[in-house]
């Protein structure tokens, strides 16, 4: 018995030693990570769920709780949820955007002439600060701006309009802007997905007979279908919360007004943090919710081409 | 009530620590506590970028002569309201600064020393109501400003137009006169950059009423034939509708319209009497003459006379924070007094009895009268409430946008379907906070 007991016994200090040792040391390397995560992350999410049960106006030294108040009045009032319909214009725009980057980086990704150059050209716009693009675009939409002057160089003088005046087109033109900036980013994430297929596959799909489109459909898509998948996530969050190109271009007038403007308009304008903080809630809500349905659709299974 | 305190603790025990700086903002009421040697070194904060590395230091050096020992540093803010507000909560704000708009009047006491009661420094200066509460001053007005329009009286003359127009049909008939014989834009609305529309606003003085701030969170319907919000916001909707503003409202540039109305491509522009030396400069700078800015009160006359709005700028106070109150109260008296500071900068002089700038001299010329309105004392902060809960901003521009976009035939909707719908907004918030 005695034996027994104490061989365990002396074994355990061992093992107990270098089990916690196997534990601790994760987490030692994980915590400046994780206390970056925690204090720029989820304290301030924490604070602002907290904010938004109260009317805090951001300044005051004391918080009055209003309960579901703000939530009720964000779902209800016309006001305020009537400018999730704006995104409809930035998602329509999301599938040029798409389309424009997935046929760029499908024919620079085999050899094509200066394709370099082209690449280069592409992607350059994301590489543009908003706010700088905002003042370009405000340039070109102008009155016999730039876009009149092109448009009366080949002979459509008779289509210029007040691109940012006449509401019917301003949240086109916006939505345009937005194409331009970040079709570059689109595209990057297409090309490098399209380079990691195997090069094989293409020659043997061309031994057996295949033409560029057979190749596009049937190695192309499967093979990049993850990263179209992620591209239609970022597509729709990303319409969902457009501010830095109507901000700074219509300043949300003209019914350009998109959610995150309006929030913004909520918190600063008017100070009510509280309120803004629920908007802010509700849109991580709608964002994580199409997100899920979105992966239940087109479920995340692994790529395989043969 | 909850304090802020407690919504802090949501994070880790750990991080808290990190963020518990942002909690600051005294909540005891104490009486300022003005006492102590004027010495020592003072941190002023200032909107005027422009002015912190030239004109402020020579300031700083006169009152270091006057009070030996003391260093007077500028710290110079670009976006000073949003930055400020921010700086705020954080308890760090420097000793003597501008109060930012943001803060409520009944907050004043969480963030500034009062400096004395209203009754007693009404007899010295100017505008001390603006920034006050339950009868306590918090800030001085460093210089104050008329209201009003900036016209290119050349062009006007080349119209035909050669004195004020007296009521908004006459005015109206002006700008026409000036579209259609000088090819100028006759109004200019700035409403891409929008806050010059909310000098619409600033046009209280109309009626002569000096109780109209007392008296407007009081009425649930202030958008109807009479009134003020009417008759300004009116004239803006009808010179809109009329086409006799620029074209495209949305690509307006308010450094850009500086020299059009410079050189004449504009006709007007509703500002306050600050931007006449502005638009002189740009005037200039594009080779035109100076001298046809002129200031020209809003087409409005009570008792057959005009009337305009005089209001102080940006209020100057003592920060709750300081630690060094003795300086910082001795600073902003004499920039206030001694400084010369509204006199360089051609605003109204804050203190009772100095003489008016030139540019207002001339203003007056017109036969206008300077009135000075009186805060609200029953209803203080009342009016803010109800701009908070019915998102109407009198006092900015996304309303006024919308009036633009409406007369313009750019949204649904007529003048009078859109003030009904304002006063409707303006009327249930007003009944929610005035209960």
């Amino acid at each position: 018995m005695t034996t027994t007991m104490e061989r365990p016994a002396a074994v355990k200090p061992a093992s107990g030693s270098k089990i916690r040792n196997r534990s601790l040391t994760p987490w030692l390397y994980l915590a400046p990570a994780l206390a970056l995560l925690i204090t720029f992350t989820y304290v301030p999410v924490g604070n602002m769920v907290a904010y938004s049960f109260t009317s805090w106006d951001g300044l005051d030294v004391t918080m009055e709780p209003v309960g579901l108040d703000n939530y009720v009045k964000v779902v209800t009032d016309e006001r305020y949820w009537r400018v999730f319909l704006i995104s409809g214009y930035y998602f329509a725009a999301s599938f040029v955007q798409i389309a424009i980057a997935l046929y760029f980086a499908v024919i620079l990704s085999f050899s094509t002439r200066f394709r370099n150059l082209f690449k280069g050209i592409l992607f350059f716009p994301y590489l543009l600060n908003g706010v700088a693009v905002g003042f370009v675009f405000l340039y070109l939409f102008q009155p016999d701006g730039t876009l009149d002057t092109v448009l009366r160089w080949v002979g459509l003088g008779d289509h210029t309009k007040f691109w940012l005046g006449d509401p019917d087109i301003a949240n086109i033109s916006l939505a345009g802007t937005s194409v331009w900036r970040f079709t570059g980013l689109s595209f990057v994430l297409f090309l490098g997905a399209i380079q990691s297929i195997p090069s094989e596959i293409y020659e043997a799909a061309e031994i057996d007979g295949a033409g560029d489109w057979h190749k596009f459909r049937h190695i192309i898509v499967p093979g990049i279908r993850r990263i179209i998948s992620l591209s239609f996530i970022l597509a729709i969050s990303g319409s969902l919360s457009v501010f830095e190109i109507p901000f700074i271009m219509t300043g949300g007038a003209n019914g350009t007004r998109t959610f995150v403007v309006q929030a913004y308009e909520t918190a600063f304008q008017f100070r009510q943090i509280g309120l803004a903080s629920a908007m802010a809630v509700v849109l991580l809500l709608i964002v994580l919710l199409i997100t899920w349905f979105q992966r239940r659709l087109v479920p995340d299974e692994e790529v395989t081409l043969s | 009530m909850a304090d802020r305190r407690t919504f802090i603790g949501l994070g880790a025990a750990a991080v808290l620590a990190l963020v518990s700086g942002c909690t600051g903002g005294a909540t005891e009421e104490k009486p300022a506590d003005f006492s102590g040697e004027v010495t020592g070194a003072i941190t002023v904060l200032t909107n005027r970028t422009d002015l912190a590395t030239t004109a402020l230091p020579e300031y700083a050096k006169k009152f270091q002569a006057k009070y030996p020992g003391t260093t007077v540093t500028f710290e110079p803010v670009t976006n000073y309201e949003g930055d400020v507000t921010t700086q705020l909560s954080s308890g760090e704000y420097g000793d003597v600064l501008l109060i930012p708009n943001t803060v409520k009047v009944g907050q004043l006491g969480q963030f500034f020393e009062p400096l004395g009661t209203v009754e007693e420094l009404k007899a010295t200066y100017r505008f001390v109501d603006e920034k006050a509460f339950e009868g306590q001053v918090y800030g001085l007005s460093l210089g104050g400003v008329a209201n009003g329009f900036v016209v290119n009286k050349r062009v006007f003359a080349e119209a035909g137009v050669t004195a004020p127009p007296t009521t908004p049909e006459a005015f109206l008939t002006a700008l026409a006169a000036v579209k259609e014989k000088t090819g100028a834009i006759p109004f200019y609305t700035n409403y891409k950059d929008g806050w010059p529309l909310s000098f619409f606003n600033s046009q209280r003085a109309i009626l002569g009423d000096p109780a109209v701030n007392e008296n407007f969170p009081a009425d649930p319907a202030p958008w109807q034939a009479g009134k003020t919000p009417y008759i300004t916001d009116g004239l803006l909707f009808d010179i809109v509708k009329n086409k006799l503003s620029e074209p495209d409202p949305l690509t307006t540039n308010w450094e850009g319209s500086k020299p059009m109305i410079g050189t004449g491509k504009v006709g007007s522009m509703l500002l306050g009497s600050w931007a006449v030396p502005q638009m002189k400069d740009a005037a200039k700078a594009a080779g035109a003459n100076p001298d046809d800015i002129a200031f020209w009160p809003f087409p409005y006359q009570t008792g057959g006379e005009f009337h305009a709005r005089i209001e102080g700028d940006y209020k100057a106070a003592v920060s709750k924070t300081s630690t060094n109150k003795a300086t910082a109260k001795a600073w902003l008296e004499w920039f206030v007094n001694e400084s010369g500071f509204a006199a360089d900068q051609q605003s109204i002089p804050p203190v009772v009895g100095q003489e008016l700038p030139a540019a207002l001299k001339d203003f007056q010329a017109t036969g206008v009268e300077l009135m000075e309105i009186p805060a609200a004392v029953t209803n203080s902060g009342k009016e803010d409430e109800i701009i908070k809960a019915s998102e109407i901003d009198l006092a900015g521009n996304i309303y006024r946008q919308k009036l633009v976009d409406i007369a313009r035939g750019a949204a649904k909707g007529d003048k009078e379907s859109y003030f009904a719908e304002l006063n409707k907004r303006w009327g249930e918030a007003q009944s929610q906070v005035m209960r």
